[in-house]
């Protein structure tokens, strides 16, 4: 693995009584692609200001390739950041808005121009050099925002919400733009979102964060495919997350019912939070005639399901149905490419292999070891 | 070092700001009528300003044109917004124009242009002129105050009113209203201050015996100042700073929950 | 659109009271400043500020306002700068501390200085306290510089004020971001972006400065006379209000003047920060 470029070591910040960020711990390799996600209030845009120099740390320290920078002034730091609602100069064209850092460190007037074409093309806006940000689209707006950072040659990117004003078409090609744009330039790019499909796109790394703390930190398909507690899997995409107990190795009690599943060491009866995708749940259409009795005798998973439970809500969201299933008093939701129909009776199957099992958060652990003794 | 550099910095241009108040605080106490040497401690002319006939008339036609005028102008001014709000540009642009001059152009020459109309039309010089005065630029006040809000107000919001149900006066008085009172009443304050605070206006359009306390002040520069004046002062000086600090204190929540992320 | 025309309706007390009070008056002062004694048309009154008497008093009135708004400007932006850098929950409660001596009355304020400044008056008494060279400046044009300094100083700090105070704060961290430290950035970003405040500051102080006949009369000792005191004593004291009005044509001409030249600096347009 390349080196750590960054390293925050032990970092906590509160205003006043309000605890932001709580000793948290975290390094980004040189030239990874590093998302910071989490709801608004988790910490993320702080994390991003101390590593910027607009904020500094109560507590810990930021270590910036090998050097303490703790309390280096922001126009001192080798990195540039893209702020949330772009920060253009509105009294300056687009040509002097790129050219504003490259004039401080005082370069030749040959190089700042070459280096306003360069910054211009690459981030496809030929020829608007000499309008003024007034007059240029929000999207437009940010990806001056971005030639005006990089034209600095910067170790580090921060980019603080960039895509957050614009509407989810630009969205989404602005999203391949910033892939395109990370591979040309080769450096680290750390980006804030709240938006999880914008982290899943683009992202070597995720962080995802909440209440100043980090809840996990992983690539997209393993915060996606197994996330480490509740929080996480709520955030990241649809999920049915329940309250369930472990009965042993490869043995999950979920809604009353045994379901086997891949994971082990959770040791025996342990109460757990399971997480299953609403894509994962498999239905299969029960007749109306067959009675509980008869499923209950028959003991066919395969046939009827391991659990029993009626339609209540259906949509169409294009590429399939999103359902609503009340089953065993727990209502699931499903998303299926095959239509049933409001009121069909239904059984529930879910692989192994797609049942994610995690530990409850620690407090509520501790609960119930106090009842079990 | 730079904080208290700037502390400095802020204590100089208060102190610059603030030392006539206190000259005038000590004068209040001053037995010697002369502004030049103390005479000695004395509350003898807050007990003396409330049997100064002339001061305390004086008092009392300052805030009652004060208040009537700004109340007047609010009246006319809200109107007069809602309805330039509605207007084409053309028309809009040429009496948001005249709406400016009073406040664009030098006082005296609002003062004598005044004068001149109240001379020609055979005004009696006195309350009333002083009043048609003030409530003239306090208008432009409160236009320039109100103005924003009501760019700022959804029409919609009317609209919904009427689709409601609501008939147009209603839905002024439940819709519109509640949405451009702050500015209606900071546009009243400004103009109450502007009003209180004049004196060249006033000084053209006022008549014999009718004054106000910037008018008796100036009356009173060449043969030597009331002390009564200096104990009205700090007594009005005193009660605007409290009422100042009380506001102040007063609304604490609100603006706390910003902070975040 | 029926609708649009009641309410269009609704200016009508307004626009006649603006022809009453607003533009019959000020046509007036036109008519009076181009006519003689006799109603016959004239330029005299207006090119009567071509006499020595009239045209110095114009002049030193010009000279004063210009220095005094200069000293404003100087004066209020440091402060405008470190009043919108508190941040604290009081911060509107200092600016309104700056404002409050607006509240107190012109002439009383004005008449306290006059207090102060004197030769035996109380800084001196300070000064030569301290073993200090004493000031005599009362009755001189650097008191009345002074005055108007002390009095109009609140309405540069005002626009400066809420301009500055509206800059958005990230606008401010990109410039250090890209490199700036905090001079640069002030120069180049705070500055330019703060130029509305500054001319709103400058037509606020510079046009009573011109005009004011008060300040000069309290301070300069009626031997220094100023436009606004020429004007006034010829409508107070002379009853001749041709005159008068033809001298107060030429200082409106002169307050347009100042008005376009802040208009061309002013190139957005967004003057009137207040």
């Amino acid at each position: 693995m390349s080196k750590h470029l960054i390293d925050l070591q032990n970092i906590s910040k509160s205003y006043g009584s309000n605890l932001v960020l709580d000793e948290m711990n975290l390094y980004i390799r040189e030239n990874e692609f590093l998302t910071l996600l989490g709801p608004s209030g988790c910490g993320k845009t702080t994390t991003l200001r101390i590593i910027g120099g607009f904020e500094s740390p109560d507590v810990g320290k930021v270590i910036f390739d090998g050097e303490d920078i703790t309390r280096l002034a922001p126009n001192k730091r080798q990195l540039n950041t893209v702020f949330q609602q772009y920060a253009l100069f509105s009294h300056m064209t687009i040509a002097d808005n790129i050219a504003f850092g490259l004039k401080i460190k005082k370069k030749s007037k040959a190089y700042i121009d070459d280096k306003i074409k360069y910054a211009l093309k690459l981030v496809n806006l030929e020829g608007y050099g000499s309008r003024y940000p007034d007059s240029l689209s929000g999207g437009q707006k940010q990806r001056i925002a971005i030639a005006r950072a990089i034209v600095n040659e910067p170790k580090v990117l921060l980019l603080d919400e960039p895509l957050g004003a614009l509407d989810l078409k630009l969205r989404q090609d602005m999203q391949y733009e910033l892939i395109r744009l990370k591979k040309e330039l080769g450096i680290t790019f750390i980006y804030v979102t709240h938006d999880q499909e914008e982290a899943l796109t683009m992202s070597d790394t995720i962080v995802v964060m909440n209440q100043g703390y980090i809840q996990q930190i992983g690539t997209p398909e393993m915060i996606y495919n197994e996330p480490e507690n509740a929080f996480v899997a709520d955030f990241i995409g649809d999920s049915n997350i329940i309250s369930s107990t472990m009965i042993r190795d490869e043995l999950v009690e979920i809604l009353g019912v045994k379901f086997p599943c891949v994971d082990k060491d959770f040791g025996e009866n342990k109460p757990v939070d399971v997480v299953i995708r609403p894509e994962d749940v498999e239905m299969v259409k029960i007749p109306e005639e067959i009675t509980d009795e008869e499923i209950a005798s028959e003991n066919n998973p395969a046939k009827y399901g391991r659990i029993q439970g009626v339609v209540t809500h259906l949509i169409f969201k294009g590429v399939h149905y999103e359902m609503e299933v009340m089953a065993n008093g727990f209502e699931w939701l499903v998303h299926s490419t095959s239509l049933f129909p409001i009121g069909q009776k239904v059984g529930i199957n879910v692989d192994p292999f797609n049942i994610q099992i995690m530990n409850k958060p620690e407090s509520e652990d501790e609960e119930a070891v106090a009842i079990e003794e | 070092m730079k904080n208290v550099l700037k502390s400095i910095y802020t204590g100089l241009i208060f102190i610059f700001l603030y030392a006539p108040m206190v000259v005038l605080i000590i004068l209040s106490f001053n037995k010697s009528k002369s502004r030049a040497k103390w005479g000695g401690f004395t509350i003898q002319w807050y007990v003396k300003l409330f049997h100064n006939s002339v001061v305390m008339q004086a008092l009392i036609n300052t805030l009652l044109i004060a208040f009537l005028s700004a109340l007047i102008a609010c009246i006319i001014g809200t109107i007069a917004a809602l309805a330039m709000n509605k207007m084409g540009m053309f028309a809009r642009s040429a009496m948001l124009g005249v709406t400016n001059i009073p406040m664009l152009n030098a006082d005296i020459v609002t003062g004598i242009s005044l004068m001149l109309l109240f001379l020609f039309f055979r005004f009696k010089f006195g309350f009333m002129t002083i009043l048609l005065s003030h409530i003239t630029f306090n208008i432009s006040y409160v236009i320039l105050s109100v103005m924003p809000r009501i760019k700022k107000m959804n029409p919609s919001n009317y609209e919904a009113a009427l689709d409601l149900g609501a008939t147009p006066v209603y839905a002024f008085f439940k819709v519109i209203l509640p949405d451009i009172w702050p500015g209606v009443l900071s546009g009243f304050l400004m103009a109450f201050t502007m009003s209180l605070d004049d004196f060249i206006i006033t000084h053209f359009s006022k008549g014999p015996g009718v004054d106000t306390i910037s008018t008796k002040v100036y009356a009173q520069l060449k043969k030597g100042i009331d002390p009564e004046m200096y104990a009205l002062s700090t007594l009005i000086f005193i009660s605007v700073l409290a009422l100042l600090l009380l506001i102040n204190t007063l609304p604490a929540g609100g603006k706390k929950k910003e902070k975040a992320k | 659109m029926k609708n649009n025309k009641f309410v269009q309706f609704l200016s009508v007390p307004y626009v006649l009271w603006a022809i009453a009070f607003i533009v019959i008056p000020l046509l007036m002062v036109f008519y009076y400043g181009l006519t003689d004694g006799n109603g016959k048309f004239t330029f005299d009154n207006v090119l009567a500020i071509t006499q020595t008497v009239h045209y110095k008093s114009l002049y030193i009135a010009l000279i004063l306002a210009l220095i005094s708004t200069v000293i404003c400007i100087l004066l209020a932006y440091p402060l405008a700068l470190i009043l919108t850098s508190l941040k604290g929950k009081n911060e509107h409660l200092i600016v309104l501390i700056f404002i409050l001596p607006m509240w107190m009355n012109f002439l009383l304020r004005t008449l306290a200085w006059q207090t102060l400044l004197e030769n035996d008056g109380a800084i001196n008494y300070v000064l030569s306290f301290l073993h200090l060279p004493t000031i005599h400046i009362i009755n001189t044009p650097v008191a009345i510089v002074f005055g108007m300094i002390y009095n109009f100083l609140p309405f540069m700090i005002l626009p400066l004020y809420n301009v500055i105070g509206k800059i958005d704060q990230n606008v401010l961290n990109a410039a250090r971001d890209l490199g700036a430290n905090y001079f640069q950035s002030l120069v180049k970003i705070t500055l330019p972006l703060s130029v509305p405040g500054i001319i709103s500051g400058i037509t606020m102080v510079f046009v009573p400065s011109l005009t004011t006949f008060v300040v000069s009369e309290m301070l300069g000792g009626s031997k220094i006379l100023l436009i606004g005191n020429v004007i006034e004593q010829e409508f107070t004291q002379n009853s001749n209000w041709h005159l008068g009005s033809g001298l107060s044509i030429v200082l409106m001409i002169f307050i347009v003047i100042s008005m376009v030249i802040t208009a061309i600096f002013d190139k957005d347009g967004e003057g009137n920060a207040l």
